[in-house]
């Protein structure tokens, strides 16, 4: 799984070293990179509902994995800007955050990221106890945001944007569903109740 | 053909000799190997570039493949591969509106009776990328007197073909079809505005806007409406179809202006294609000495 992971970025790196990254390798590199984040946290967020609907439980152990790898991903993504794109200019970089919507979204996304990536260790999951589990949940933040980075960013092709928005509301969807059927299958049933009544 | 080459300048003269190579070194590199060494070799030798202006021209293999034309789709590798086959003969441009010889133009007929022109201009895109581009065609306003305009004409409006069995994009709603942009009659007339049947020398690539594309070098890319088969003359100022599209990001007049930032791009400043550096943007895209007048008491803010 580790290696699989590690395949998108190893290909990017051989297009641009082969030059197969077109005239603006430069932009392409970022929106590969961006992609891929997305991507991953789409995989990550997977595992869950796939867990549950199929019974493969030998999946639970690559969650964790997956969700650092699509962190991974939006680090080499933002370094693309902040070292290649912009090669270093703060002001410039400043300026665009503050005036331009769709990067200071993504600039959010990353922070929402950065304190999940910390807090995965087992000793923080330990130390955080019900309140990790409450933190972890703006993984679905940073995928909507994420995903309206992306949007903005595009002019007028929003298809697939689009396709990606309606992924993140479909899984999240799920969970809440399966949350809610959970927590009234632990209470006792009220139908039951009322109809004995 | 009815595509002459100007006496003057050769074309081998603008030809930069490094792109020659390159092109060479290019059919030479079919395999991985010998790819993998000339990409990182482009790679350091770009990284080692210092931050200049540097109006070198870019190559045909950049022109060639990193296009927007979204009538052959919207990814800019999407144009050199869907355009491929289209057929640019018999081709027809209509002219009308207010003018005292309207007709319908075969493009040889079009084009016959002028000397093509070599212009290496800067080509800005609203994306904030440039490239710098040996175009070859004939001053628009050599053609339009030609036409002669009424005095009525305030504005000209061009069309690209519309033809979604030959142009896949205009199979999807993407934009309203078919395109259309406009010039004021000044800017039309103005000596930099080319119409343009040429790219090195050569005739247009399909994916550059085959067989007659617009070029206003100070404005910003989009301007430039490709495969023309309309040119009318109009009293109205025309609806741009950028700005019908998304009227908050895309003005009428869009001349390059560092000041006036993109609603999500800066516009202050640009990567010129093939450089690893940003460089700043110029006012007019470098042509202020010539086109600054005709915008004289304008407010730029607003006429974006």
């Amino acid at each position: 799984m580790f290696v699989l992971a590690l395949l998108p970025l190893s290909y990017i790196a051989w297009k641009f070293s082969t030059d197969r990254l077109g005239a603006n390798p430069i932009r392409e590199l970022e929106i590969e990179t961006g992609l891929w984040t997305i991507r991953m946290l789409a995989v990550a967020l997977l595992v869950t509902p796939v867990r549950r609907i199929f019974g493969w439980n030998w999946l639970a152990k690559y969650r964790r994995m997956l969700g650092l790898f699509a962190f991974f991903y939006a680090c080499v993504h933002l370094s693309m800007w902040v070292g290649v794109d912009w090669f270093f200019a703060w002001g410039d970089m400043w300026h665009e955050i503050v005036k331009h919507r769709y990067i200071l979204v993504g600039m959010l996304t990353w922070l929402i990221l950065l304190p999940l990536a910390i807090t995965s260790t087992k000793g923080w999951v330990r130390r955080l106890g019900k309140r990790w589990v409450v933190l972890h949940r703006l993984v679905y933040l940073a995928a909507v945001t994420a995903t309206i980075h992306y949007l903005w960013a595009v002019k007028k092709d929003t298809f697939f944007p689009v396709v990606y928005l309606a992924t993140f509301a479909l899984l999240l969807g799920y969970r809440v569903i399966d949350a809610r059927r959970k927590s009234s299958r632990a209470r006792p049933p009220r139908s039951g109740a009322s109809a004995a009544a | 053909m009815l595509i002459r080459k100007p006496a003057d300048i050769k074309s081998s003269e603008i030809t930069p000799e490094h792109m020659a190579l390159n092109r060479r070194k290019f059919l030479a590199a079919a395999g991985v190997a010998t790819a993998g060494v000339l990409g990182t070799g482009k790679v350091l030798s770009a990284f080692a570039a210092p931050h200049q202006q540097n109006d070198k021209p870019n190559t045909y293999e950049e022109i060639t493949t990193y296009n927007n034309y979204y009538e052959f789709g919207t990814d800019k590798e999407d144009p050199s591969k869907n355009a491929k086959n289209f057929q640019t003969r018999p081709w027809t441009v209509k002219v009308d509106g207010l003018v005292k010889k309207p007709a319908d133009y075969q493009f040889e007929d079009l084009v016959k009776p002028y000397k093509l022109e070599d212009r290496i201009y800067r080509l800005r895109c609203v994306e904030a990328w440039s490239m710098v581009i040996p175009w070859q065609g004939i001053p628009l306003a050599d053609m339009i007197k030609r036409f002669e305009p009424l005095p009525s004409a305030k504005y000209v409006q061009f069309t690209t073909l519309m033809a979604p069995d030959r142009m896949p994009g205009e199979r999807q709603p993407i934009l309203p079809w078919p395109y259309v942009e406009g010039l004021r009659m000044d800017e039309a007339m103005h000596p930099l505005t080319l119409m343009t049947t040429g790219l090195y020398g050569k005739p247009l690539p399909n994916q550059d806007g085959a067989p007659l594309r617009l070029i206003v070098p100070w404005k910003y890319g989009f301007k430039g409406i490709k495969a023309i088969t309309r040119i009318s003359f109009v009293e109205a100022q025309p609806r741009n179809t950028w700005q019908l599209a998304n009227a908050n990001e895309y003005g009428f007049y869009a001349n390059v202006n560092p000041e006036v930032d993109h609603p999500r791009w800066t516009q202050a400043s640009e990567r010129r294609i093939g450089q690893f550096r940003r460089q700043k943007t110029l006012m007019f895209n470098g042509y202020a000495d010539q086109v600054a007048k005709m915008y004289a008491g304008m407010d730029l803010r607003k006429n974006f």
